[in-house]
C-alpha cells in the first residue's frame, strides 16, 4: 500500500435526498493504482459516492479532491473520470466501434489515433470481430465488455465500476472477475468498484471500504475485513459467522481474556482493552470450527451439542448444530473420504472446538 | 353465428366511414357531370384540375405553408420535449397540463383568438399570420409525439455521454436527436398533415392575397359540387393517408 499516493480524497460529504440521509460525513481516500470495492446492502448509498465523484450529483457539504484539484468546480464532462454504468448505457444507434470511439471524438483525439485506439480497446476485451455490430445485438456479457472499453479507452485517472458484473451469469460472472482484474493490472487505471456481493468483494479488491447507512464501518484488505472485522455489521455481512454472547472474567495476559459464554469458560485472543464484567461477542467462521464425537473430548475448551441437520456442499460439509442454550451454529469442514466418522448423524451430540486466536471478540453491541 | 356478426358488425362500420370517401373517389373518375350515373372511366377531371392555374397557386401556397410550419412547429416542440425532459423547472406540472390543453382548445376558439391577436399586433393577415397560427396549432402534437418517445428512453444514456466529455449540445445533437429521430419525423409529418387540411383557423387569419387549398376547394363547393373537387378531395385523402402511414410506421420502427 504504502508506494501508493492519495489520488482521490472525500472529505466529510454528506447527502440527503428529500430527509432521507444518504451519506454521512463520509471520509475516504483513494490511492492511485489500487482495485478499491464499495461493499455494503442495496440503498446504503453506493452508487451514490459514485455518483457524486463523476459529478452528476451534487454533495451537500464536504470536498472531493482529484490530485489536489477541488472537483466542486469541474462539471461532469470535464472531469479525468469515467463510469461503467450498472445498466451499461450503451447508444443503441452507434456500433460497437462508434461506442468506444465516442469518448475520443468527444475530446478531439486525431482521427488516425482513435481508429488505433479503439482497435487497441476492442482487442484488449476480445471483441474485435464485433466493432460493426449495435448493441442490440451482443450478449450480456459482451454488452459489458463494450462499456468497459468505452470507458477505458479515455485512460481515465479513475475508473468507476457500479455493479458491472451483477446482471452476468455465475460463470460469465467468474470469467468477467478474473478480466477485470487482469485489465485493471495491465492498464495501471485505478478502479473504484461497487458491489453488494461480498465474495466478490473478497476476490477482486486491494481494499474494500464497507459502507452501510451511509457510514464507512471498515476499510481494509480483504484479508483484514474478512480475519478482523471491526463489528458485528461487518462480520455477519462478509460472510458466514456464528455468534456466542458472554462477558468477561478476568484478563489473563497482554492478549488473553476469559469469558463465559454458552455455560463454558473460553479462553480469547483479543487487543481490545477489555476488563472484568465487560459484555462480548465471541465470533467464529465456520470453517474454523472443528467437530469430535463429544465421548472423545476430555480437557481444553469446548461446547457441546447436537446436530440437527447436515447439508452436503461438495467440498465440504456443513452441520448444523444446536447447543444447550438454544444458539445455532454452523460448522464447515472440510470433506475427508478416509474418515470412516466423517458423517456424523443427525441428532449426534458432538464437541465444538478451534484454535484460540481464531475468534474474533468485539465489544457487545446491542444488535442480533 | 358470432363470428358473422363481429364481422358484419366491423363491415358495417368502416361502410359507415368509407363509403362517402368511395363515393367522391369513384366519382372523381367517372365521365359524368352530374355523378348519378356512371359514364365510363377518365381521368379528364384530373387534367381540368391542373390546367386550373388559381387552384395550382393555391396548391402550392398550402404546400409552402405546410413545409414551413411544420419545420419550425418541429424545430420548436422537439427543443420544448427535450427540456420538459430533462430538465427540472418550477411550474414544469403546469406547462405539460397546458400543452394538453391547447390540443383540445376547440379550432374557432384558436381562430378567433390568433385573429384578435393578429389584428391587435398589426400583422397583415397573409403568409406570415397563416405560418404563425398553423405553428401554434401543430405545436403541441410535435411536443406529445416527442415527449413520449423520450418519456420511453434509458435516460442513463445522456449522463454516460457527459461522462464521456460531451456537453449540452453534444449530448443533444449526437445522443438524444438520434434516438428520438423517428418521433420527429412523425411529428413532423402530422405537423404537414394538418396544415394542409385546416380550414376553419386558416379561413379566418388569411387574407384575400394569399388564398390556399382548403379555402378554395371550399369556394368552388360553394357554387356547386364539381368533379374537380371530388379529383382535389381525393389527391388530399391519398396524401394524407399515406403521410399517416408513415407517421404511424415510423413510431412503430422506433418502439424496437
Ligand atoms: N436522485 C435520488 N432522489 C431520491 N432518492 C435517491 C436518489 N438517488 C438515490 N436515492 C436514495 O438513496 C439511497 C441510496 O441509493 P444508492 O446510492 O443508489 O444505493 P446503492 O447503490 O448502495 O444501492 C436509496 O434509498 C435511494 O432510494
Ligand atoms: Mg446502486
Amino acid at each position: 500500500m504504502t508506494e501508493y499516493q492519495p489520488l482521490l480524497q472525500l472529505s466529510g460529504v454528506s447527502k440527503t435526498f428529500a430527509d432521507n440521509t444518504v451519506l454521512d460525513a463520509l471520509d475516504l481516500t483513494i490511492y492511485d493504482g489500487e482495485f478499491l470495492t464499495l461493499l455494503g446492502p442495496s440503498g446504503c448509498g453506493k452508487t451514490t459516492v459514485l455518483r457524486i465523484i463523476a459529478g452528476f450529483e451534487q454533495e451537500d457539504c464536504g470536498s472531493v479532491m482529484l490530485d489536489q484539484q477541488n472537483l466542486a468546480v469541474l462539471k461532469a464532462e470535464l472531469r479525468p473520470v469515467n463510469t461503467v454504468f450498472q445498466s451499461y448505457a450503451l447508444f443503441p444507434h452507434m456500433t460497437v466501434y462508434e461506442n468506444i470511439a465516442f469518448g475520443l471524438k468527444m475530446h478531439k483525439v486525431a482521427k488516425a489515433d482513435i481508429k488505433t485506439r479503439v482497435d487497441e480497446a476492442l482487442r484488449m476485451v476480445r471483441l474485435d470481430s464485433f466493432a460493426q455490430r449495435k448493441p442490440h445485438q451482443l450478449s450480456g456479457g459482451q454488452q459489458q465488455r463494450v462499456a468497459i472499453a468505452r470507458a477505458v479507452v479515455n485512460r481515465p485517472r479513475l475508473l468507476l465500476l457500479d455493479e458491472s458484473l451483477s446482471a452476468l451469469d455465475y460463470k460469465l460472472r467468474q470469467e468477467m472477475q478474473i478480466e477485470l482484474k487482469r485489465l485493471q493490472r495491465q492498464l495501471n487505471i485505478t478502479f473504484v468498484y461497487v458491489t453488494h456481493d461480498q465474495e466478490e468483494a473478497l476476490s477482486m479488491s486491494d481494499r474494500i471500504v464497507v459502507l452501510n447507512k451511509g457510514k464507512v464501518q471498515q476499510i481494509g484488505t480483504p484479508r483484514e475485513i474478512y480475519e478482523n472485522p471491526a463489528n458485528l455489521f461487518v462480520a455477519r455481512f462478509i460472510g458466514e459467522i456464528n455468534q456466542f454472547d458472554g462477558h468477561v472474567v478476568r484478563r489473563i495476559d497482554e492478549q488473553h481474556v476469559e469469558v463465559v459464554a454458552e455455560g463454558a469458560d473460553w479462553v480469547v485472543k483479543t487487543d481490545h482493552p477489555f476488563v472484568a464484567d465487560d459484555k462480548v461477542h465471541v465470533l467464529l467462521r465456520p470453517e474454523d470450527i472443528r467437530l469430535t464425537k463429544s465421548e472423545l473430548v476430555l480437557d481444553s475448551v469446548h461446547v457441546e451439542g447436537h446436530i440437527y441437520e447436515c447439508s452436503y456442499k461438495g467440498k465440504t460439509l456443513d452441520s448444523y448444530i444446536r447447543l444447550a442454550s438454544g444458539t445455532k451454529v454452523i460448522a464447515s469442514e472440510f470433506f475427508d473420504e478416509d474418515d470412516p466418522d466423517f458423517d456424523y448423524r443427525l441428532e449426534q451430540k458432538v464437541a465444538l472446538q478451534w484454535t484460540t486466536g481464531w475468534e474474533v471478540v468485539l465489544p457487545y453491541e446491542y444488535a442480533n | 353465428m358470432t363470428q358473422t356478426f363481429k364481422f358484419g358488425f366491423i363491415g358495417l362500420v368502416l361502410f359507415y366511414v368509407y363509403s362517402p370517401i368511395f363515393v367522391l373517389m369513384v366519382n372523381s373518375v367517372n365521365g359524368s357531370r352530374y355523378g348519378n350515373k356512371w359514364q365510363g372511366f377518365t381521368f379528364k377531371w384530373y387534367e381540368k384540375l391542373f390546367e386550373n392555374d388559381a387552384l395550382m397557386q393555391a396548391a402550392w401556397h398550402s404546400l409552402v405553408v405546410g413545409i414551413t410550419s411544420a419545420t419550425a412547429a418541429t424545430v420548436i416542440g422537439t427543443l420544448a420535449a427535450v427540456a420538459l425532459q430533462r430538465y427540472r423547472f418550477y411550474g414544469k406540472g403546469a406547462v405539460s397540463s397546458l400543452v394538453f390543453v391547447s390540443m383540445l382548445t376547440p379550432d374557432i376558439v384558436m381562430a378567433i383568438a390568433l385573429l384578435i391577436l393578429f389584428v391587435t399586433l398589426g400583422i397583415e393577415l397573409g403568409y406570415i399570420s397563416l405560418l404563425i397560427a398553423h405553428i401554434t396549432f401543430c405545436l403541441p402534437f410535435v411536443i406529445i409525439s416527442v415527449f413520449s418517445r423520450l418519456k420511453g428512453l434509458d435516460m442513463s444514456v445522456t449522463e454516460a455521454a457527459r461522462d464521456l466529455g460531451a456537453n449540452e449540445w453534444q449530448v443533444f445533437s449526437k445522443i438524444i436527436l438520434p434516438m428520438i429521430l423517428p418521433a420527429v419525423a412523425s411529428g413532423w409529418l402530422l405537423s404537414f398533415t394538418l396544415s394542409i387540411d385546416d380550414v376553419i383557423v386558416s379561413a379566418f387569419v388569411t387574407g384575400p392575397g394569399y388564398e390556399i387549398l382548403p379555402l378554395k376547394v371550399y369556394s368552388m363547393v360553394r357554387v356547386g359540387v364539381s368533379p374537380e373537387v371530388n379529383a382535389i378531395s381525393t389527391l388530399l385523402f391519398v396524401g394524407s393517408v399515406v403521410l399517416i402511414v408513415i407517421s404511424q410506421l415510423l413510431l412503430r420502427y422506433k418502439r424496437k
